[in-house]
C-alpha cells in the first residue's frame, strides 16, 4: 500500500495538471480574440496583442454595436429561438403524451414510423423541395417548422411521461379531466424540469444553427445572428462596418474579433443557470442505450 | 443522485416497448368504438403524424429525382425518367471519388482520435477528489459545446491567422515562418478534426462520466484490497463497466461516418482547400442546392443514406455477436 501511495500521489499530480492545461487551453483562443477586440487595428496587424489589449480602444465595439444590420439580425434569432422552442415544446409535448399511452393502438406503429426517420434520413434536395413547395422559402417559418419534432427529443419526453405514475391518470379520470386537461395541469407541471432540459436543446439548436438559413433565407433583413456573423467572418461585410464607423482598413480583424465577443456573449450570461440542466440534460441522452 | 438518475434513464420503462401489461383487448362489439372513445389521444397524434409524413417521409418519396432528370417547371411527376444515369455519372466522375475519400479520411480520423478522447477524459476526471476543483473544470469543458460553428470557426481563423494569430506568435518567436494554416491543403484535416474535438471532448464526457457512476464501488474497494493501481482498476474495472455505452456511442458514429457535420465544415472552406476538405454534405449544398443539379446530388445523397443504413445494421450485427450489445 505504501509503495503504491507514491505512485497514486504522482498521478494526481499529473492528473491535476493536465486537467488545468486543458482547460486553459479551452479558454486562450477567448482571451486571445477578448484582448484584441479591445486593441487597435494597428496594433492587432502588427501582431503586438496576444493575451492583453494593446492601445485600448473602445473603436471595435463601438463599430459592431452602432451597426443596424447586426442588432436587426439578433432580434430575428431571439424570436426564432423564443417562438420556435416554444413550438417545439408544444407539439413534442403533445405528440409525446399521446405515444406515451402503452395500450394506444398503433402506437407501436408509429414509434417505427418515428425510429425509422433517425437511421435512415432523407437526402437535403427532397428536403429543401418540400420546404419551398409549402412557399416557406424566404420566411422565417423555414427555421423553425421543418425540425419542429426532434424523434430523439421525443422518445426522451416519451419515457419521461411513462414515468408518471399511472394512479394519477386514474384519479385526474374520475375527477372528469379529458386528455388535454390531464396533459395541460397534471403532467406538463410534473415534467418541468425535464421539458426545460429539452427545451433547453431546442433553444441551442435555434442560437447557434445557421444551416438552416443558409438554405431557406435568400432576404438580408430575415438573416440570423450566425449567418451575418458569418458573413463578417468570412465575406467581407465588416469592411461595410469600417465605413459607417469611420475606422480605417486596419480595423477590420478587431472588428471581427469584437463581434464574434458579441455573439458569445449572450451564451455567456445564461452558461451558469442552464448548467444544472444540461448536466441532466446530457444523461438523458443514456437512454440510448 | 447520478445513479438514481442513471438507472432510471438507463433502461427505458418496459412499457416503452408496448409490454402487454393491461392492454385493452377490445371486445368485438367494442372494436368500431376504440378510435371515437379515445379520439382526444388520436387527436394529439394528428399534428406530430403530419409532421414526420410531410418534412420525412414526403422528402423520402422525394427520392424518386434521382432517377429523373429533375427540373423545376416540370416537377417530380412531369420530369423525365432516366434510370440510373446520374449514378453511373456519379462513380464516373473522379471528383466523386475525391469528395467520398475527403469525407472517410475525415471521419476516420475523428473517430479514431475524437471517440476516444471523451472517454479518457472522463476516466482522468473520475479521480479527481476535491469537488470544488472538479466542477470549475467541467464548467470550463462543458463551455465550447454552447458555442456554434460559427464562432468556433472564427476562433480558429483569427488563433491560426499568420498576422495576428497566436500559434504563428509562437512560430515567429522561435524563429519559423508563418504559416496560412486555414490556407494549406494539408492542414484543413488537422484543424477540422482538432477543431471538433476541442468543441465536444468535454461535452462527450457527460455520458460516461455517468456511466462510471452507476458502477459498483465494492468493486473498486476489492481490487485495493487486492493490491490494483490505478491502471489496473481503469482496465479490469471501470472500462469493462462502461463497454455497452461505448460500444452504442460507437455504433451510432459508425452509422453517421457519411454525415459529417455540414456547419463546421462550411464555415472554414474555401477554394483553396476544397482538395482536401470538400465533403458530401458540403459538395450536395454547392452542386445541389446552389448549382441546380437537383437530380444529380440526390443520386449522391441516397448512396450516403443507403451505406449510412448498412454500416449501422452491419456494425450494430457484429457488435450483438461479438459483444452482445447493441443500438436496438
Amino acid at each position: 500500500m505504501i509503495k503504491q501511495s507514491f505512485r497514486q500521489r504522482s498521478f494526481a499530480k499529473f492528473n491535476y495538471v493536465f486537467l488545468t492545461i486543458l482547460s486553459i487551453s479551452m479558454l486562450l483562443p477567448f482571451f486571445h480574440i477578448i484582448a484584441g477586440s479591445f486593441s487597435s487595428g494597428n496594433a492587432i496587424m502588427q501582431g503586438r496583442v496576444s493575451l492583453w489589449p494593446v492601445e485600448f480602444t473602445f473603436d471595435n465595439y463601438r463599430a459592431v454595436l452602432f451597426d443596424k444590420n447586426i442588432w436587426r439580425s439578433f432580434g430575428v434569432t431571439v424570436y426564432i429561438t423564443v417562438m420556435g422552442t416554444f413550438l417545439n415544446l408544444f407539439f413534442t409535448s403533445l405528440m409525446a403524451y399521446g405515444l406515451s399511452k402503452s395500450n394506444l393502438k398503433g402506437r407501436k406503429i408509429i414509434i417505427i414510423m418515428v425510429l425509422f426517420t433517425m437511421i435512415f434520413s432523407a437526402p437535403l434536395i427532397p428536403s429543401y423541395l418540400v420546404v419551398k413547395s409549402l412557399g416557406m422559402l424566404n420566411t422565417l417559418w423555414a427555421l423553425m417548422i421543418p425540425g419542429l419534432i426532434s424523434a430523439f427529443n421525443l422518445i426522451i419526453m416519451i419515457s419521461f411521461f411513462q414515468n408518471i405514475p399511472q394512479d394519477l391518470f386514474d384519479c385526474a379520470k374520475i375527477d372528469g379531466c379529458g386528455e388535454y386537461r390531464t396533459l395541460w395541469s397534471i403532467v406538463i407541471p410534473l415534467s418541468m424540469p425535464s421539458l426545460s432540459t429539452i427545451g433547453l436543446f431546442y433553444a441551442v439548436a435555434h442560437w447557434n444553427g445557421y444551416f438552416q438559413a443558409l438554405l431557406f433565407i435568400r432576404d438580408q433583413s430575415l438573416f440570423p445572428l450566425q449567418v451575418k456573423l458569418r458573413q463578417l467572418i468570412v465575406e467581407s461585410d465588416a469592411e461595410q462596418m469600417i465605413q459607417t464607423a469611420a475606422l480605417t482598413v486596419q480595423s477590420i480583424e478587431g472588428i471581427k474579433m469584437a463581434s464574434i465577443i458579441f455573439a458569445t456573449v449572450p451564451i455567456l450570461v445564461i452558461y451558469p443557470f442552464i448548467q444544472k440542466h444540461f448536466m441532466k440534460g446530457a444523461m438523458l441522452g443514456s437512454i440510448k442505450g | 443522485m447520478l445513479e438514481d438518475q442513471k438507472k432510471e434513464q438507463a433502461a427505458p420503462s418496459p412499457e416503452f416497448f408496448g409490454s402487454n401489461k393491461k392492454v385493452i383487448q377490445p371486445v368485438k362489439g367494442k372494436k368500431k368504438n376504440y378510435f371515437i372513445k379515445h379520439w382526444q389521444i388520436y387527436s394529439m397524434l394528428i399534428p406530430g403524424i403530419l409532421y414526420f409524413i410531410i418534412f420525412k417521409y414526403i422528402p423520402l418519396g422525394g427520392i424518386v429525382i434521382a432517377f429523373q432528370d429533375y427540373n423545376v417547371f416540370n416537377g417530380v411527376f412531369d420530369s423525365p425518367w432516366v434510370g440510373f444515369k446520374h449514378f453511373k455519372n456519379l462513380f464516373e466522375y473522379p471528383e466523386f471519388y475525391q469528395v467520398l475519400n475527403n469525407t472517410i479520411l475525415i471521419s476516420l480520423y475523428q473517430l479514431i482520435l475524437g471517440f476516444p478522447a471523451p472517454i479518457i477524459l472522463a476516466l482522468l476526471l473520475n479521480e479527481v477528489r476535491k469537488m470544488m476543483f472538479k466542477r470549475t473544470i467541467q464548467t470550463v469543458l462543458y463551455l465550447p459545446h454552447f458555442l456554434s460553428w460559427v464562432i468556433v470557426g472564427g476562433l480558429v481563423i483569427s488563433f491560426l491567422s499568420p498576422s495576428t494569430g497566436l500559434v504563428n506568435e509562437v512560430i515567429k518567436y522561435f524563429g519559423g515562418a508563418p504559416i496560412f494554416f486555414v490556407q494549406e491543403p494539408e492542414y484543413f484535416r488537422g484543424i477540422i478534426v482538432s477543431s471538433a474535438i476541442w468543441k465536444e471532448v468535454g461535452w462527450g464526457t457527460i455520458i460516461y462520466l455517468a456511466a462510471i457512476a452507476g458502477i459498483n464501488p465494492e468493486l473498486y474497494e476489492a481490487a485495493e484490497v487486492d493490491g490494483a493501481g490505478k491502471l489496473r482498476q481503469a482496465i479490469s474495472i471501470t472500462i469493462p463497466s462502461i463497454l455497452p455505452t461505448i460500444m452504442v456511442l460507437l455504433l451510432l458514429k459508425i452509422g453517421n461516418i457519411l454525415d459529417l457535420g455540414f456547419e463546421q465544415i462550411y464555415m472554414l472552406l474555401n477554394p483553396l482547400v476544397r482538395d482536401t476538405g470538400e465533403v458530401f454534405d458540403t459538395y450536395i449544398y454547392r452542386v445541389g442546392l446552389l448549382g441546380g443539379q437537383y437530380s444529380y446530388t440526390t443520386a449522391i445523397g441516397l448512396f450516403k443514406s443507403v451505406v449510412g443504413f448498412i454500416l449501422l445494421v452491419g456494425a450494430n450485427k457484429l457488435s450483438k455477436k461479438i459483444t452482445g450489445n447493441s443500438v436496438y
